[in-house]
């Protein structure tokens, strides 16, 4: 666990020690920033006009309005910035030969894998706690329920979680940073539309489909809705991407 | 205290070490030789355990490779032949982190990284970021780090690779002060650094083990005659000639602008050769011994002989 300790550390440093951890998260302050700016000025004009027909003044709902469309504009953006937060992980490391040192350590791969995926969570847990402040807006001004916000930001954590693990995986693949990065952003994409082919495939099919895309499991849980089906897709997947790079790792030095 | 047998290693066909067998012994410092792509590096990164070994066994401070991974690696330090550097971390805290990974306990940290920081010379340098310092602090980080834990074996992968002379010598000098207190294994392709820092060398080629042991044991077994060349104020055939008249020479030829005087490997003539030119007042200039290292090595790796 010590050793788990020592490697996110130095991994989290190395972020900050480089302009990423800055460039990114300013970036990403930037864009959350501006989506809930526009979010809720949309928000303020429309209840508004609602407001004047008794009928629609009930379904007012700041919840549905501003913080559903945000957290899911913050999983496309995620998108792009995953990527970022993982291309280095792996493939610096092979590319520097810094690997020789670790795998002559007293480190088991499973400790190696762990520890930079649980640094780059720690940078998302920043990112997810600088976004909460602009919450405080809405709860001061407004009275938006407490619990839809949490199954939200658990959301977020849970799609960073998945994001993150399937990013570290395409950083084992190669020593080319851009070939990681761009790898994991396709595939987080095709995951982000995957539901778009249910509209019209049938069956089985659809089925399966359905229960692999990610907007389905991360829409519920914006909507307040907590289910164990949605919970075990986002630690699956992570699990099984986590799995995948220890074996990538393990079979590399075998080979 | 290292101890190799029949190690094989295979890249899809290539065979890169072939039933290598050699020890070294605590406390000794020994040289692997061999050309490029002889298996030098892989028969090093098979003993630190950063790669596995196709088939054969090696023992590393009393640990079998294969079954004790984790104790071979408390007991080895290495350096690799690309030194592991996180480029924008300092030198101390570069220190400190291995010490954290190779399992220095927290209360002897820091003095373990003093430790080093004062043996690698690196005072000068420890608050600065490694990729602002020069190559040869470079080279001395890796070494460092190699022996942040204290380990019995110290693995080099051509330690001196890419450094000036003045830095070279630095190191050599590090690397021997080493002596007694930790077993080595270096890699190299420079002869001279053999005859000055190694008890013995590993000759391999092609993966295959052509010679190993002490300097003299291997000169032993491939010089059947031992001898000098000298360089005088003017040598030619009538020099030459002068040095048959010492007792016990074998011959003695002209060889460029050297005189080469040979005899039977049992004897030392070397002081009653010396004798003779100072007492003709030929100009001794220098005088070094036929069996040295590169003599030998081209003989066994050029002229593919085998012990």
């Amino acid at each position: 666990m010590t050793n788990i300790g020592s490697l996110v550390k130095r991994e989290v440093r190395a972020y900050f020690g480089s302009p990423i951890a800055y460039v990114v998260i300013t970036g990403f302050l930037l864009l959350v920033g501006y989506f809930f700016y526009s979010l809720v000025s949309w928000f303020n004009a429309t209840a508004m006009q609602m407001a004047q027909n008794p009928y629609y003044a009930q379904q007012i709902n700041i919840n549905e309005m501003v913080f559903s469309p945000l957290f899911h504009n913050m999983t496309i953006i995620l998108v792009l910035v995953a990527p970022l937060l993982t291309m280095r992980l792996l493939a610096e490391e092979k590319k520097n030969g810094t690997d020789e040192l670790l795998f002559t350590s007293p480190l088991s791969v499973g400790e190696i894998v762990l520890g930079k995926y649980i640094a780059a969570l720690v940078m998302w847990l920043i990112m997810l706690g600088l976004t909460a402040i602009l919450s405080i807006f809405a709860f001061a001004t407004g009275n938006p329920e407490i619990a839809p916000w949490l199954t939200g930001y658990l959301g977020l954590f849970l799609a960073g979680a998945l994001f993150l693990a399937i990013g570290l995986f395409f950083s084992s693949l190669t020593e080319n940073q851009i070939v990681a990065a761009f790898l994991t952003f396709v595939t987080l994409l095709l995951l982000l539309v995957l539901n778009w082919v249910t509209s019209s495939g049938g069956g089985n099919w659809r089925t399966v489909v359905g229960y692999l895309s990610f907007s389905d499991h991360f829409g519920q849980m914006t909507q307040g809705i907590l289910d164990t089906k949605d919970l075990v897709y986002f630690l699956t997947f992570s699990f099984f991407a986590l799995f995948l790079t220890h074996s990538v790792i393990q079979s590399r030095r075998w080979r | 205290m290292i101890e190799v047998q029949g190690l094989t290693k295979k890249y899809g066909e290539l065979e890169a070490v072939r039933g290598l067998t050699f020890g070294v012994e605590a406390g000794r410092i020994w040289g692997l030789l061999g050309p490029n792509a002889a298996g030098k590096t892989t028969t090093m990164r098979i003993l630190t355990g950063y790669l596995p070994a196709t088939s054969g066994r090696a023992v590393v401070a009393g640990f079998d490779v294969f079954d004790k991974p984790d104790d071979v690696k408390r007991s080895i330090g290495y350096l690799p032949e690309v030194v592991p550097l996180y480029q924008d971390m300092t030198v101390e805290s570069y220190l400190a982190f291995v010490a954290e990974i190779k399992k220095v306990p927290k209360a002897k940290r820091k003095a373990a990284v003093a430790r080093v920081v004062g043996s690698a010379g690196l005072g000068d340098v420890r608050r600065r970021l490694i990729r602002n310092v020069s190559r040869g602090y470079k080279q001395r980080v890796g070494i460092a780090q190699a022996m942040i834990h204290d380990p019995k074996v110290l693995v080099l992968d051509e330690p001196t690779i890419g450094l000036d002379p003045a830095q070279i010598r630095e190191i050599r000098e590090l690397i021997r002060s080493l002596r007694g207190e930790h077993t080595i294994l270096l890699s190299t392709h420079i002869l001279p650094e053999v005859t000055q820092v190694c008890d013995g060398v590993v000759i391999i080629d092609h993966g295959r083990l052509k010679a190993s042991g002490s300097l003299a044991e291997l000169a032993a077994s491939f010089e059947k005659n031992d001898g000098v060349l000298l360089r005088l104020r003017s040598a030619g055939p009538a020099e030459a000639l002068l040095f048959k008249t010492v007792p016990g020479v074998g011959s003695s030829s002209l060889e460029g602008d050297e005189i080469r005087v040979e005899w039977p490997r049992g004897r030392d003539l070397r002081d009653d050769v010396a004798r003779l030119a100072l007492d003709k007042g030929l100009g001794l200039k220098e005088m070094r011994s036929v069996a040295g290292i590169e003599e030998l090595y081209m003989k066994i790796v050029a002229g593919g002989l085998e012990q």
